[in-house]
């Protein structure tokens, strides 16, 4: 052992239980997740809310408290797995929190029995919380003050139901949440500049094809492919003008030629780099322009106007954006693929790419350390988070948070510059909308809100809870209103027996929402508590990339829909 | 699948039920999309509390698919797995603790769940499914799975699908299975014979390509490579006579450091004592929503069918029977039916065609059969109709066909020939038809 490295330092204790988790958002994504506090505002049977908490207790969320006014009864153990026969007749609140607190250590756990029309009515009462979490049932008046505190705390709102075989959730992000770390496929995100080479490239490229006819097998086998890309890009100029192949046809005209390249008396018979060349000519040669939507990025006012104060984001998108003007590309990310080549040779191409990315990151750092001294920002940016920022530079999100749909009474649900969209959605055969589903749980909460019991403590009436024909009945008018309203809103025609059609739809979405009679079914809150908590998680680590901003399940047809309202 | 039984004792009295008051708003009363046989009422209770169903898997799958169950009105259920229970299980298992690392996880979450939901039974099996014959599995009306193990689902369902006898309804057991990776993963059904099987689906999960041993040996270029040649090469060089243990830190660290030592000789970065873990064990990322979604979505099948239709499943003839899931990138749900193969190796009766070159010798066909997508085969015996081409056992056959190993495909079999393969690892033979290339 004596010719081995020193001894090395283990993974901690909290690696190795949080190993599977941190292989996906890493170290900085897991500190987010701890220094989050989550409010779950907890109704009706309730167990939505707490499978959600569950996925975040086990992978180690900071802290969270739980509001919820209800008293544990039978119905509770039939549906709820943080209750016991024990607990019948407490508080739902606090033996749900000790349940799953149980479940992690590390994390820290709180209840709140006071009703919620109490406690939205203290001042400052949700100021604690980084997230918030509403389940319904819950009156619009309420759910709109939530509203009103996403708006201006920015704290993300997700409302969330889960009724018999139906689930629905939405976010309210605020107006502006970007994400650095997407996590794109990482086939799809190879940018190898073979179409807009530097200097560097081109020059190691030419170096390592050189002779290339008279080289032996061995090294004719093992020239990277990129290398050969590179040489035979050269050759095809030479016959086009100069130009690179443009469209497909030319394309595959420039593999074939490279195909035709390959040496067949080598003594493996084809030779596997020319292989790669070939299968990789079609994803490498388009020209490395930004997407659509990250020059958007660039020109959002708050890119464009920077303050003292503005966030990390908008000045290194910002430092990123001059870059682009100047070169017409973006900082390169500076991977390559694996290949066939030899090891040193694959490592001096490694470095090649390397190289240039430094070279680019610290262009981007120069831009973003002038615009610090120009606004006088008092705390530097650091140097790894323009890095991160440059690698990833293509894949870059904006989300535009907003507000959810809430219903108010006497007034139509407002679809504004969605209305266009969510119609079209409507009426398109493939793939399928659930977006007839979305208009069912509107309804859902519509009723809800008219047929509330009298004192303001009391639990609202849920649609189907005793008489579900008569309830349907009066569910399935509220949806196809809420359905002829947005087609008015948006000012379309639709054909009549597509109409029917819908409305067939709309009517047994709602009456099978009533059927339910406001229960829960356990596997579809479990699924759902699946679904929230995952986008709990990526809107708290500012990774990978949320829903924009309202998604469905129908348990029926095990499908699902995004619907941006 | 399992018929409601004649009722000796009265299960679904109302007044007991007031546990089960949601549940049995679904289970009283009929909706839009609900079965025309669906036995709305005491006839669904009953059929629910009676099925006997088995969970293959508790891990992280497992204990969502126990406790999702339980508190779907199921009261009878059986868990079967080998493991015991590892720290790094409990950011998604949730019915282990700290206390619990080293148990037999079966063991412990059927405890655990049997505690926290009274009036449910459910009865471990800290093994091997292959320790299991047919008529331990005939007992049950359905099968769930929560597995991470490709060659464990490979062997239930082709047990299944043998098992079937078309003169007894009550052999078919419907199959359903979860899988996850991440942030994605899939739920489907499986009516053994009659609809699509994991064998039919096998190629849309395709194994990791093997990186070249020749890459490994000689060539590194990428951190992995300089684990896989410590994990392969020289483990076997230096350390011939001690087992290894993966799950060994010891083991692990010197992995480790062969593999920095040859990535240092190579200037490869990036090789970890974290990455040499993932290479080694083939650690697949894995979290507790996404669990959370497939296995609720493989249950809320297994309710569907357990209730007798109180709503159309999937896994229905000529209807949707997979379910694939992505949440990195948004959510996307892409729902469809995955037909059945006619010349499916396991559910079908036609021989598969098969590519080769002839040119391979037999040894050389023999190892890509377990790196092609729609074989993964790793242990594979081969014979035609008339005779032996190699036996992996007894030793006696073994030795006996083994010359044949170096012989050319095309001086042992014709062009068009059928061919039938075996394996331990599944039960039944593979039928081919070699086709030449
Ligand atoms: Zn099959």
């Amino acid at each position: 052992m004596a010719d081995l490295p020193p001894p090395v330092q283990g993974p901690t204790a909290k690696e190795k239980k949080y190993d599977r988790q941190l292989r996906l958002w890493g170290a900085t994504g897991q500190a987010a997740l701890e220094n989050s506090h989550i409010l779950l505002l907890n109704a009706g049977p309730g167990v939505v809310g707490l499978e959600t908490l569950k996925n975040l207790v086990l992978p180690g969320i900071g802290q969270f408290t739980i509001q919820d006014s209800a008293l544990v009864s039978e119905a509770d153990l039939g549906v709820n797995f943080f209750l016991e026969e024990e607990h019948l007749g407490g508080f739902r609140a606090e033996h749900t929190c000790n349940l799953l607190k149980e479940l992690n250590p590390d994390v820290q756990g709180g209840f709140i029995t006071e009703p919620i029309e109490t406690f939205l009515n203290t001042p400052e009462s949700l100021k604690p919380y980084t997230l918030i979490i509403a389940t319904a049932p819950i009156r619009p008046e309420h759910l709109a003050k939530l509203s009103a505190h996403a708006n201006t705390s920015l704290v993300p709102l997700f409302y969330t139901h889960s009724v018999g075989f139906y689930s629905h959730f939405s976010i309210h992000l605020p107006p502006k949440f970007p994400i650095v770390d997407t996590h794109p496929d990482v086939e799809t995100t190879s940018d190898l500049r073979l179409v807009k080479p530097w200097p560097e490239l081109v020059q190691f490229a030419m170096e390592k094809t050189n002779g290339i006819d008279t080289m032996d097998h061995e090294d004719h086998g093992h020239i990277p492919y990129l290398c050969l890309i590179l040489y035979y890009l050269e050759e095809w100029k030479k016959e086009h003008d100069g130009q690179v192949p443009q469209n497909f046809q030319e394309k595959t005209a420039f593999r074939t030629l490279i195909s035709k390249a390959a040496r067949t008396d080598a003594p493996e018979g084809g030779e596997e780099n020319f292989e790669e060349a070939v299968g990789a000519v079609l994803k490498s040669l388009n020209p490395p322009e930004a997407s659509s939507s990250v020059l958007s990025i660039f020109q959002t006012e708050e890119c464009q106007n920077l303050s003292t104060d503005s966030p990390t984001f908008w000045v290194i998108a910002n430092a990123i954006g001059r870059f682009y003007t100047k070169y017409g590309v973006l900082p390169l990310p500076g991977t390559v693929p694996d290949m066939k080549a030899r090891s040193g040779e694959y490592v001096q191409l490694q470095n090649v790419y390397k190289n240039k990315a430094r070279k680019d990151v610290a262009e981007v750092l120069d831009n973003v350390r002038s615009l610090e001294s120009q606004l006088q920002r008092k705390k530097p940016v650091e140097e790894k988070d323009v890095e991160a920022f440059c690698k990833n530079a293509a894949h870059i999100k904006l989300v535009h948070g907003r507000p959810f749909h809430i219903v108010q009474q006497g007034n139509p649900i407002k679809w504004g510059n969605q209305a266009k969209t969510a119609v079209e959605a409507l009426t398109s055969v493939y793939p399928e909308s659930l977006i007839p589903l979305y208009f069912a749980f509107l309804a859902w909460d519509d009723f809800v809100a008219k047929h509330s019991k009298d004192s303001l403590a009391g639990a609202p009436k849920l649609p189907g809870e005793t008489d579900p024909e008569t309830d349907g009945y009066e569910v399935v008018g509220i949806a196809l209103k809420i359905m002829d309203d947005l087609i008015k809103e948006a000012g379309a025609v639709v054909e009549d027996t597509d109409y029917s059609d819908l409305k067939t739809k709309v009517r047994q979405y709602a009456e099978e929402l009533v059927r339910a009679g406001g229960a829960e079914l356990h596997n579809i809150s479990a699924l759902a508590g699946g679904l929230v908590s995952q986008e709990v998680i990526k809107v708290i680590t500012e990774q990978y990339v949320p829903v924009d901003n309202t998604a469905v399940f129908d348990g029926v047809k095990s499908k699902s829909s995004i619907i941006r309202v | 699948m399992a018929e409601v039984l004649e009722s000796s004792q009265p299960i679904g009295s109302m007044d007991s039920r007031a546990k089960w008051k949601y549940l049995d708003n679904i289970l009283t009363r009929t909706g839009p999309f609900t079965d025309e046989d669906f036995p709305c009422g005491e006839g669904a209770i009953e059929s629910l509390s009676r099925a006997k169903v088995l969970v293959i898997g508790a891990g992280g799958l497992g204990c969502e698919i126990l406790k999702n169950l339980a508190l779907s009105g199921f009261q009878d259920i059986h868990v079967i797995d080998m493991d015991t229970i590892d720290v790094s299980n409990l950011n998604r298992q949730f019915l282990f603790r700290h206390a619990d690392v080293g148990k037999y996880k079966a063991d412990v979450a059927a405890k655990f769940v049997e505690k926290r939901v009274k009036g449910v039974k459910i009865t471990p099996y800290c093994g091997k499914i292959q320790d299991k014959d047919e008529e331990y599995y005939m007992q049950f009306s359905l099968i769930v799975c929560g597995l991470d193990s490709i060659e464990a689902r490979r062997w239930i369902n082709a047990t299944l699908v043998s098992m079937f006898d078309d003169t007894d309804s009550d052999s078919l057991k419907p199959l359903i299975d979860g899988g996850t990776e991440g942030f994605k993963g899939q739920a489907r059904v499986i009516l053994p014979t009659i609809t699509s099987c994991i064998e039919c689906q096998l190629d849309m999960h395709a194994p990791r390509a093997a990186v070249p041993l020749c890459t490994l040996a000689t060539i590194p270029r990428q951190p992995q490579h300089c684990i896989e040649w410590a994990h392969i090469i020289a483990w076997e060089e230096e350390r011939k006579d001690i087992t290894l243990d993966t799950d060994d830190s010891e083991h692990i660290t010197w992995l480790f450091q062969k593999a920095l030592k040859r990535a240092q000789e190579f200037n490869i970065a990036g090789v970890t004592y974290s990455m040499t873990q993932g290479v080694v064990k083939n650690i697949i990322p894995a979290i507790a929503s996404t669990n959370a979604i497939i296995a609720a979505s493989s249950c809320n099948e297994a309710f569907k069918i357990a209730t007798g239709g109180s709503n159309p499943f999937l896994g229905t003839p000529g209807a949707d029977n997979y379910m694939m899931y992505t949440g990195d990138d948004s959510i996307y749900t892409y729902t469809f039916e995955h037909e059945k193969k006619p010349d499916c190796p396991v559910c079908g009766n036609l021989a598969r065609p098969l590519k080769v070159d002839q040119r391979f010798t037999l040894e050389e066909f023999l190892d890509g059969l377990a790196e092609r997508p729609e074989s993964q085969l790793k242990k594979p015996s081969i014979r035609t109709e008339g005779k032996s081409l190699y036996y992996q056992s007894p030793p006696s056959l073994e030795e006996q066909t083994r010359p044949n190993l170096f012989k050319k495909l095309n001086e042992l079999v014709e062009e068009g020939e059928e061919v039938v393969i075996t394996d331990p690892a599944i039960p039944g033979q593979f039928k081919y038809k070699l086709r030449f290339s």
